[in-house]
């Protein structure tokens, strides 16, 4: 692969939250990293300047759960596929959930998926290995490799642990190796067959409903076995009000916790399932007007850092049934950045904050260097005009997967380009 | 939330649910289902409104008597009538719903009543249908069971005349029930005084009272004052799902009972969608008492589901509500 190019970012909004940085600023890149901060380093001979005045220029995103798809779920989506729709959303690190076929329980599945990535370029992806074999919840996986291998975090995904035993067990383990364990954590006896919040829509459209305990209980769970097992616990894609609030708790007594939440849950909410729309049938399920509130307040005091896509890319058929028959999930990629700049629109979050749950947060989760922009880091880049009224259209996506509820919403703020490792992997056409 | 159960005009085009439809639309089927309902007396049973429309039943979930009084309504309106079994059919075989749904409509099937074991089936049909399909809701897993709703209501007319001022008590699984929901949305749309939902906190939904009724878990003082008493069938997995101990305790508790039935209004009448379970929800000595229609709520089952397949196919000419 050729060198990346001397780049010169001119005249931008530089907001880097990791290093408290919100200040107009020029950036140069060189041989892919960032080679200065504001004045050019001495001799600098820029192969190209993008004009960024009036645009905001911050670290690229980091999506912390997607699923790539690939191997195995190919007829959703790929990895370049996905990494192309990444590259149009601004983020460059992708953080893959290890539900492929086979699953990421072994380094040499990891490797597969590392290679694939690296050939596409449109994207950093790292992955979360299993934390059990198969993703079974029965005997753990071999950590020790997936760490050796590089895997950042190891977790079961939606393959609840019933059996606290493996729960504790594998949350051991993990802390031998100092992994972070990601939990989706809903109870799996409490969720039944359930597809929707157990709450006044599901009760009238006659749909198997998932209690917000089946969040809670196996919350308080997985928060007691953290206490004892000293592991550094990150809970993924939390669903309510009152899981956020036992978060809230266990940081103000310095339990080494941390919280995300996806950017749908701040946005949609139970009576968005009426009609039987399986677009809006996701894991865990939209919850109340209340959650989503409570939720909004835990991403904004901080409680939640990170702000996810939970992509899930899907073929049409899958979301083609009855509501219950449905594939639950989003394809989030390209709305990751555009719903969380109206969360800064709607005055939740300022827009550092916002850019901060998408870079910084994850970052200091998931331990990454990624994420942050002085001299000497990677140049993953996302820069966008916040100015940019557009509408978000399901069948312009880049992304395999089109399940999306968010057709025809408008957005202000729009990606112009993305930079990975010094390349750029996405350019808006004007 | 659109509409998918008028047309135009707001006739209807679909029955799908109560939900979404207006108190005059009820009226009109109920209306029309009289002039139905004195047919079965008569020499020739037969009329020729459906003459050349093709009606399918598309029935995933075995049924008998709905699947029974559904072809015979058609028959008796002149149509065309296929049954689709879906045991014997290309579903069990991976075939998606919407590719079985294509094939049937290959066939230029006018109307398509659906019984489908998850909730939302016959909405995702109706979404998916081309323009001069209709479908009718035969059961949709615990969502909606309309016909059968407005066959109670039909019943409930016939005896009592005015719903303003009925106070209709729900006995049973209220949780699994697409009838009780499809009752409830009905009896409150015609005005009724009071719906009451009775049973124990396992068989009553989450936040029942957004539907619109109260909530009894003691049946005696549930029945107080009540007009109409609608027992729901109670099926055997609830005692396997740890919803409740037994079915003996569950008769002790919320069984129907000559004694019990002494609580409502002198006049009260005693329903039941059937198949019953006599001595788990109901007492032989009610459910063949005076006082239980359940056999008519059977017969009326053909007359209401011939007003709805004649008014969805325009055999009223007007296409009115």
């Amino acid at each position: 692969m050729k060198r990346a190019p001397n780049l010169h970012i001119r005249g931008g909004r530089l907001i880097d939250p990791a290093n408290g940085i919100d200040e107009t600023a020029d950036l140069w890149l060189s041989g892919g990293r960032v080679a200065a901060v504001g004045d050019a380093p001495s001799g600098f001979a820029a192969e190209e300047t993008i004009d960024a005045e009036g645009k905001v220029v911050c670290p690229g995103l980091i999506d912390l759960g997607a699923y790539l798809r690939e191997p195995g779920f190919e007829h959703k989506g790929t990895i370049d596929s996905e990494g192309r729709a990444a590259a149009r959303g601004g983020i460059t690190t992708l953080v893959c959930m290890p539900q492929t076929e086979p699953v990421i329980d072994t380094p040499a599945v990891w490797e597969l998926i590392r290679r694939r990535a690296k050939a596409c370029g449109h994207a950093r992806v790292l992955a979360m290995g299993a934390l059990t074999q198969g993703l079974a919840g029965e005997q753990l996986a071999e950590m020790g490799a997936l760490k050796a291998a590089g895997c950042v975090a190891v977790t079961n995904g939606r393959n609840r642990l019933a059996n606290t035993l493996v729960a504790r067990r594998a949350m051991e383990y993990a802390s031998t190796f100092e992994l972070p364990v990601v939990l989706c954590s809903e109870d799996p006896h409490l969720k039944a067959g359930g597809v929707a919040h157990e709450g006044a829509v599901a009760t009238r459209l006659g749909l198997p409903g998932i209690p917000s305990a089946a969040e809670t209980v196996a919350v308080a769970r997985d928060l007691a076995l953290t206490e004892h097992t000293g592991c550094r616990s990150h809970f993924h894609t939390l669903s309510t009000g009152r899981a956020a609030s036992m978060i809230a708790r266990a940081r103000r007594d310095r339990q080494p916790v941390s919280a995300d939440v996806a950017i749908h849950q701040l946005f949609l909410m139970e009576t968005d399932v009426d009609g039987f729309r399986a677009e809006c049938r996701v894991d865990p399920p939209l919850r109340t007007h209340a959650d989503r509130e409570q939720l909004r307040q835990a991403v904004a005091d901080g409680t939640i850092e990170v702000i996810c896509s939970d992509h899930q890319p899907h073929e049409a058929d899958a979301k083609s049934e009855p509501f219950p028959a449905t594939a639950p999930g989003i394809s989030g990629l390209e709305t990751l950045l555009p719903l969380t700049l109206k969360l800064v629109e709607e005055g939740v979050l300022e827009l550092p904050q916002a850019i901060a749950r998408l870079t910084a947060g994850p970052a200091r989760v998931l331990g990454l260097e990624a994420g942050r922009l002085e001299r000497g880091a990677s140049a993953d880049l996302c820069i966008f005009d916040p100015e940019t009224v557009w509408i978000f259209r399901a069948e312009e996506m880049a992304s395999a997967g089109r399940n999306t509820p968010f057709d025809g919403w408008e957005f202000r703020g729009r990606v112009t380009h993305t930079l990975f490792e010094g390349r750029i992997t996405h350019r808006l056409e004007p | 939330m659109e509409n998918l159960q008028l047309d135009d005009r707001g006739g209807l085009r679909h029955l799908l649910a109560i939900e979404g439809l207006e108190r005059a639309h009820l009226e009109k089927i109920l209306d029309v289902a009289e002039s139905f309902a004195v047919l079965p007396g008569r020499q020739v049973k037969k009329v020729p409104l459906l003459r050349g429309r093709i009606v399918t039943n598309l029935f995933f979930e075995s049924s008998t008597r709905t699947r029974t009084t559904f072809e015979l309504a058609a028959k008796l309106l002149s149509a065309d009538v296929i049954n689709f079994n879906v045991n014997v059919s290309a579903t069990a075989k991976g075939e998606t719903l919407l590719d079985t749904l294509r094939n049937l409509e290959a066939m230029h099937s006018d109307l398509f009543v659906v019984r489908h074991q998850h909730s939302g089936a016959a909405h995702f049909i109706a979404h998916h249908a081309s323009p001069g399909v209709s479908v009718v809701n035969a059961g949709d897993g615990r969502h909606a069971h309309p016909t059968q709703a407005l066959l109670d209501m039909f019943t409930i007319r016939r005896h009592k005349g005015d719903f303003t001022p009925l106070r209709v008590a729900i006995v049973g699984d209220i949780q699994h029930s697409r009838v009780a929901r499809s009752q409830i949305m009905a009896l409150n749309l015609l005005g009724v005084t009071e719906v009451r939902i009775i049973g124990p906190s396992t068989l009553l939904p989450a936040e029942a009272r957004t539907l619109g009724v109260h909530l009894y878990h003691d049946l005696e003082s549930g029945l107080e004052e009540v007009d109409v008493i609608i027992m729901l069938r109670l099926q055997r997995e609830r005692m396997e799902g740890a919803l409740l101990p037994s079915a003996h305790e569950y008769f002790q508790l919320y069984g129907l009972t000559e004694a019990r039935l002494k609580r409502a209004k002198p006049d009260a009448i005693v329903m039941h969608p059937g198949p019953i379970n006599r001595g788990v929800e109901i007492a032989s000595e009610v459910a063949d008492g005076p006082r239980s229609v359940i056999l008519q709520q059977v017969s009326h089952g053909i007359a209401v589901r011939m007003a709805v397949m004649s008014l969805i196919l325009g055999a009223h000419g007007d296409g009115d509500r």
